[in-house]
């Protein structure tokens, strides 16, 4: 059983303020992924509950202990890393035994665990082999499998799939699903990557500038980010913006077109996602800018009040660039964010 | 312990044994050199100044550095474009171009005495080919500048290795694009070198000129090897005051000039050979 | 027409290119005979009788005649001074690497304030002809009692030997990642027991190259040795003493003593001569 709490945790680095008062409580068993581009402070929160760093204030709790204070290894946690970590002077086996035999287990109950684990991690044929002799993924599989045998409260994973491969990462990704859902570990996962977050998580927590923007289940956070950046930045492409201003009767006005909305103040931000536009004669007026066929869809970026506006259409809609089209949205996909504090509304 | 107090704990035998053993007694060389009985004195810096080997000594010692230093530039930048080219044997070469690193000052004097000496190699060679009907006496006082010559060799065939490797280290340091930039813009290979390699190796030639050039004003063993004290230079002279003329303060003195020369050589070369900030690799 | 001329161009550019494959093979081939030519001439004398060192004309062919080497490991004092020489390198590997790696680690690992005032100290001390160190710790050394012991000496090479050792292990660390170490502080280990289990074996062998570094600077450093040292020389300190008294097979043989165990020392480190220098540059 290990909830942890995070409480009105910060860390600067010198001047640079990385992580500004995070509130967090992950509960047991739960899988929560932190989210955000680089730099905003997401490895950094990782670190300071695994103990590799220390936060400037705030207190982290880990099942119910108090463990802000304490050195990792006292922590009840086991950590994958991005680069993995890999001993390269052990054998594999020596590798996931590691911490094991710093636990001092007795050698019949090492056994049982290396072997279990690199059992589930596909990887008990490679149990004499060096780092050295490894691909990329079999050392994710040795990492991950060495966090496993630790049995602990609390998996941390710092991008562990960010130096994989693009299909190499799709298959681990199903991989470490199943695996993680068996463990019944309260799992923390650092991400960059919507999809992976997407796909992974019980919760994801979109982190920007040093703060947590949104805390929610992978699809509140797509349909109802709680912030302009989450729109932004969840979804590809991302959502569309365009300025919206309030009419006399009521309504809002938007590139155009009057549609009814939330009763806030004179200037909102009116907001859609591509894949929820659809062709008819009611809708924005659009210039076709880019066409980009997928496939299954195409992509159209188009120009709405001399916004760049894109929008998912069907592949077999004939468009070609210069076309002047009329996409409307799906009204009950419309979000609203107040251009003041780019919250939703 | 605290996380906070581990690296100084860490730096402080190292920190004290610099300043007990290098910065105390540098300021004991300056102390001696120009303190007597009755304290400050320039009594000791005017027996070294006015004592007739010290004008020969130090131009020695500068003229040596001056001849060496640039050849062995040339030498080892020759040596390093070579090693870098190699595409078979590379590290058994390297090996052999790297081997006079290992060896000392009286080491390299010594064996180039076995070829300078009357009955030497040089000798026994140019004899064989009927140049000469006797031995010369190569390393006499007479010869000073044969002595000269042979010191001269003795510390190329030394000291260029160390040269080579700082520049080979600084060579590999260089990112291959650079060059496959450089030949798509129709650069040749000359013009690859000037304009790509060596602005790039700033850093390497200013830490292996400095290095060098301190090691030549230091030169002592070969020249006591191969011309005794016929050939004076300063490291030499400040032994013989220290040993045979038992004058601490005057072997101070002397000390402080080889120091003033080295520091003046090392602010020449950080000034020549600074890279400007952000041009960095 | 056309025809020659695509023809001639191939060959004209393949005699070029074959012309100057030869003229690299043969300035290779020149600077190894360069190196190694008086290395082996130096043998030569060594391998020979006295009568031959300081017989004329020279063939050039060693005798393989060992009296020389029994001379001189025979004549008074010799012995001693190989002993000698070899204990105070000892000593000096031990303190620079005991003394150093620690700086080095730190370095590495830790930024803090006064991290630069510490790297000048030890760059500093590059820019100083440190061997003159040896004039006032004579002094020093008589009131401590360290004058004319092996330990006294070592401490003056240990001066010239920690930038280097200080530098090569701040190298070899750092290019031990940290996740490795902090992958051990979560797997269980405190700080000692990572470094113990982790790092030590990693860097161990370029810790032993730069130990034997170490060791090839103390072995062949003349000045500050024959300055402090007057019972208890080192074998260069003996040398360059004798050097006008000792007959020329006693020089020779003495030459090679100095110069064999320097030739293995630096095949033992060949690996990591460029790595130290690469990082040790900046």
């Amino acid at each position: 059983m290990a909830e942890i709490v995070i409480k009105n945790v910060a860390k600067s680095f010198g001047s640079f303020q990385a992580l500004h008062s995070i509130d967090l409580t992950i509960s047991d068993q739960e899988f929560m992924v932190l989210l955000g581009a680089s730099g905003c402070g997401k490895t950094t929160l990782l670190r300071i509950v695994a103990g590799l760093e220390t936060p400037s204030q705030g207190e982290v709790w880990i099942g119910g202990r108090r463990v802000d204070k304490l050195p990792p290894r006292e922590r009840g946690i086991a950590m994958v890393f991005q680069n993995y970590a890999v001993f390269p002077h052990l054998t594999v086996f020596e590798n996931i035994a590691f911490g094991l035999r710093m636990k001092k287990l007795p050698q019949q109950e090492i056994d049982r665990r290396v072997n279990r684990t690199a059992e589930l991690m596909h990887i008990e044929q490679l149990l004499k082999r060096y780092s050295g002799q490894l691909s990329g993924g079999q050392r994710q599989r040795v990492a991950v499998a060495r966090a496993l045998a630790m049995e602990p409260d609390v998996i941390l994973m710092d991008e562990p799939l960010s130096n994989l491969d693009a299909l190499l990462r799709l298959e681990m990704r199903a991989e470490l699903k199943g695996v993680l859902d068996e463990s019944k570990t309260t799992t923390i996962y650092v991400t960059h990557d919507q999809v992976e977050a997407m796909s992974l998580a019980d919760r994801i927590s979109v982190m920007n500038g040093g703060k947590i923007v949104q805390a929610a289940s992978p699809v509140e956070v797509y349909r109802n980010p709680a912030a302009r950046f989450v729109g932004s930045f969840i979804g590809n492409p991302p959502m569309n913006f365009l300025p919206a201003k309030r009419a006399s009767n009521g309504q809002w006005q938007v590139a155009g077109l009057e549609m009814p909305g939330p009763v806030a103040g004179d200037a909102l931000e009116f907001a859609i996602r591509p894949e929820d536009l659809t062709v008819s004669p009611d809708g924005f007026a659009a210039t076709v800018r880019v066409v980009e066929p997928l496939g299954a869809h195409t992509l159209v970026t188009a120009e709405v009040g001399g916004k760049p506006f894109r929008a998912v259409l069907d592949s077999d809609l004939p468009v070609s660039p210069g076309d002047e089209l009329r996409l409307s949205p799906k009204p009950d996909r419309v979000r609203w964010f107040d251009p003041e504090t780019t919250r939703a509304v | 312990m605290t996380p906070k107090a581990l690296p100084y704990l860490l730096l402080l035998p190292a920190t004290v044994f610099l300043l007990v053993f290098f910065v105390y007694p540098f300021i004991q060389i300056a102390l001696l050199a120009v303190t007597g009985p009755e304290g400050f004195t320039l009594q000791h810096v005017q027996t070294m100044a006015s004592h007739w080997k010290f004008n020969t000594a130090l131009g020695w010692t500068i003229l040596l550095a001056a001849v060496v230093v640039p050849i062995q530039l040339v030498m080892a930048l020759s040596m390093a474009s070579i090693v870098t080219r190699l595409q078979t044997g590379r590290s058994a070469i390297l090996y052999i171009f790297s081997i006079p690193l290992g060896l000392s000052d009286l080491a390299a004097g010594i064996v180039w005495l076995a070829i300078f000496e009357q009955s030497g190699f040089l000798n026994s060679m140019l004899y064989g080919l009927g140049v000469v009907e006797q031995p010369i006496l190569f390393l006499g006082y007479q010869n000073i500048w044969v002595i000269f010559l042979a010191v001269v060799l003795a510390e190329i065939w030394r000291a260029t290795a160390i040269v080579m490797v700082i520049l080979v280290s600084g060579m590999g340091l260089i990112p291959k694009e650079y060059y496959e930039a450089g030949e798509v813009f129709g650069a040749s290979a000359w013009q690859r070198f000037i304009k790509i390699t060596l602005p790039m190796l700033r850093p390497s030639l200013q830490s292996a000129l400095i290095l060098r050039t301190l090691a030549a004003f230091e030169v002592f063993a070969v020249v006591t090897a191969l011309g005794g004290t016929t050939l004076p230079v300063l490291m030499g002279e400040t032994f013989q005051w220290q040993f045979t003329l038992q004058d601490r303060n005057v072997a101070s003195a002397y000390a402080l000039v080889i120091l003033a020369i080295s520091i003046a050589a090392t602010l020449f070369f950080l000034r020549v050979l600074r890279v400007p900030k952000g041009a960095t690799l | 027409m056309t025809a020659t001329v695509e023809n001639n161009t191939p060959k004209a550019v393949e005699t070029a290119r074959s012309a100057g494959r030869f003229l690299f093979i043969a300035a290779v081939v020149l600077i190894c005979a360069w190196v190694l030519v008086p290395i082996y001439l130096l043998m030569v004398n060594t391998l020979s009788s006295p009568q031959e060192v300081t017989g004329f004309p020279k063939t050039g062919i060693p005798s393989f005649d060992f009296s020389s080497i029994q001379f001189f490991i025979s004549f008074a004092g010799v012995a001693k001074a190989l002993w000698n020489s070899v204990l105070v390198a000892v000593l000096t590997m031990i303190l620079s690497i005991g003394i150093g790696a620690p700086a080095g680690y730190a370095l590495s690992r830790f930024d803090f304030p006064g991290k630069e005032a510490f790297r000048m100290l030890v760059v500093m001390t590059r820019a100083f002809p440190l061997p003159l160190l040896a004039l006032p710790l004579a002094v020093l050394f008589i009131r401590s009692g360290l004058d004319d012991t092996a330990i006294g000496l070592a401490i003056v090479h240990t001066v010239l030997a920690i930038p280097f050792a200080v530098l090569i292990t701040f190298s070899l660390f750092s290019g031990i990642p940290l996740e490795l170490e902090e992958a051990a502080w979560t797997l269980g280990c405190n700080r000692w027991q990572a470094f113990q289990k982790v790092v030590l074996p990693l860097v161990l062998p370029g810790i032993a190259a730069s130990a034997v570094f170490a060791f090839t600077i103390s072995w062949n450093e003349v000045f500050a040795a024959a300055v402090l040292t007057i019972e208890n020389r080192t074998l260069p300190a003996f040398l360059v003493q004798n050097l006008n008294v000792s007959p020329l097979h006693l020089k020779f043989a003495g030459g090679a003593a100095m110069v064999i165990p320097a030739l293995i020392f630096i095949f033992a480190v060949r690996k990591y001569l460029f790595a130290m220098w690469g990082i040790a540059n900046r």
